[in-house]
């Protein structure tokens, strides 16, 4: 029998044993940018024709803490494992690239999907939404947490400090999930702005989720599930690549 | 009929950037036998179970446990393979039967529940099996590392420095717990710097230093080769006599040691100290030591290794 299931399990164990700061905590601050959000900006903002703003708000807020919470697990977990040295008992036992791999990325996944819900599940009794293309938006939700897992098992292989993997979810992760179309339409910026949000891979993963509710997007779903999957792919290619080769686990 | 090859190093080198921690490595172990990995700190010997466990990828050379190659055949090498690490590291997460079960589970093993049990027992863990692994004393962090090393019950045994910083009762538990392994079957490799302890244990030494094996034989034989008995004789109030004098030396305590070649020889000695009229306040005869053997053994290195 493969090691696989059991580190998936203990990566999963691992932040549920934590889950008030690994997954209630997100929720709520997620609930406090739509509160303020929604109140500052509802009188302002028309996004899709027929959606209130607080409405349009919701999926793209919810993302958004899926994408960073997916990049959290991973990423805290190898740089804890790895500072602390404890990451020599998954190193020793008989469990390949490709096991690490999975685990790591599904139980990120895990951990994105628990905190949308979340999030959908606070905001249900409040503000009602339509879920017009549910297949859509889990399709999205997938990717999106996919893309972001990988990241994180990236940035907590590379990184060898707290400070180097703080560089990495502040400069990086942070700015690419706030600009990629969260709080307004794509539609709404200039056309230099547009331009660059088409560059954010996770502005597709938002827009497409945004999909699955209301039926309507910046970009067309099918465009959106191509460029999310392809970035995806291709972090976890880079991902497996670095696994195998050892690079800064095995010396 | 000898015993299968439990490890076996083929010409192992390894760089980290300027340092050469590994430098053309060989050796074997054989199935069931105690093995000594001694050397200085910074010889290669932890550089040498890291890549006999896959944590250090060697630059050149192969290495293999029961057979099967640490790379091509990793999984098969590492299900052979126990090594407790020397640095005390643990998961925090977790208590220490989870992290048992956990590590149970990383080699394939779902249903280790009894033997888990037994190794709390016998490592004396088991009030502390459902204690969070930060509440731990460093010492019974040791023997919890020692416990996820043997959860696979793997053939092979590999311990750096076990005993580094622990007291002295569980030090005994320990060796009980380990020479039974032994016993068992089971092959142990060890490094240590309590060479009293390799003296006890081992059947066979290997002595690194700067990323070389530069000595290799049975305990025994690195004995009876590297040392020897030795009389200790403190006097009462007159000199050693000068023909003895020459071949002793004087302990700051005031003891003279009087290096034996053979047992035979203490007649003698003690006829020519009768003879001057020397007067024994106290006398001991010393069984050669490991520590003479090792401390002979780097100083030659080091002389033929400088220029």
């Amino acid at each position: 029998m493969s090691g696989f299931p059991t580190l998936l399990y203990k990566e999963v164990l691992r932040f549920w044993k934590v889950s008030f700061q690994t997954v209630a905590a997100p929720v709520l601050t997620t609930l406090l940018y739509l509160v303020v959000f929604a109140h500052a900006l509802a009188a302002h903002v028309q996004a899709f024709p027929g959606v209130s703003y607080v409405e349009f708000l919701v999926p793209g807020l919810a993302m958004m803490a899926m994408l960073q919470n997916s990049f959290a697990n991973s990423s805290s977990s190898l740089i804890q494992s790895k500072i602390t040295g404890n990451i020599v008992f998954i190193l020793l036992p008989p469990i390949s690239a490709g096991e690490i791999f999975a685990a790591y990325l599904l139980a990120s996944m895990v951990r994105g999907l628990a905190v949308g819900i979340g999030v959908f599940a606070a905001t249900l009794w409040l503000i009602p939404i339509p879920v017009a293309k549910p297949l859509w938006a889990i399709a999205f939700a997938l990717v999106g947490c996919g893309m972001l897992g990988a990241m994180g098992i990236i940035a907590g292989v590379w990184s060898e400090k707290f400070d180097q993997l703080a560089a990495f979810q502040n400069f990086l992760v942070m700015p690419l999930t706030f600009l990629a179309g969260v709080f307004y339409s794509m539609h709404t910026l200039p056309p230099f702005w547009q331009a660059v949000s088409k560059l954010n891979p996770f502005f597709y993963a938002i827009d497409g989720f945004r999909f699955g509710f209301f039926a309507q997007s910046d970009v067309s779903p099918w465009a959106s599930l191509g460029v999310a999957s392809a970035a995806f792919g291709a972090l976890s290619w880079v991902t497996l690549h670095l696994l195998r080769r050892g690079y800064k686990l095995r010396h | 009929m000898t015993a299968p090859i439990a490890v076996e190093v083929r010409g192992v080198h390894k760089r980290f950037g300027a340092v050469r921690a590994l430098a053309g490595v060989s050796l074997e172990v054989r199935a069931g036998e105690f093995f000594g990995l001694l050397g200085p700190n910074g010889a290669g010997k932890t550089t040498l179970i890291s890549a006999l466990g896959g944590l250090a990828r060697p630059d050149a050379g192969t290495l293999a446990v029961l057979g099967h190659d640490v790379a091509r055949d990793f999984r098969e090498a590492r299900r052979a393979l126990g090594i407790v690490p020397q640095e005390i590291v643990f998961d925090p997460f977790f208590t220490v039967r989870e992290t048992l079960e956990i590590q149970s589970g990383y080699f394939g093993l779902r249903a280790n529940a009894s033997w888990i049990d037994e190794l709390l027992e016998r490592l004396a863990l088991h009030t502390k099996a459902n204690a969070n692994m930060r509440s731990l004393s460093g010492g019974m962090k040791r023997r919890v590392m020692v416990a996820q090393a043997l959860v696979h019950r793997p053939p092979v045994i590999v311990l750096d420095e076990p005993t580094a910083g622990v007291d002295v009762e569980l030090r005994q538990t320990l060796w009980a717990f380990i020479r039974g392994l032994n016993a068992a079957g089971h092959t142990i490799l060890l490094t240590t710097h309590y060479l009293e302890e390799a003296q006890q244990l081992c059947s066979r030494i290997a002595m690194m230093r700067d990323g070389r094996i530069v000595a290799l034989d049975s305990t025994a034989s690195l004995l009876a080769e590297f040392s020897e008995r030795v009389l200790r004789v403190k006097l009462e109030g007159c000199e050693l006599p000068g023909a003895l004098a020459a071949r002793a030396t004087r302990e700051p305590s005031g003891w003279w040691r009087i290096a034996l070649a053979d047992v035979a020889h203490l007649e003698g000695v003690l006829a020519q100290l009768r003879h001057a009229g020397a007067t024994l306040a106290s006398l001991e005869v010393a069984e050669p030591e490991l520590e003479e053997v090792f401390v002979k053994i780097m100083r030659r290195d080091e002389a033929r290794s400088s220029p």
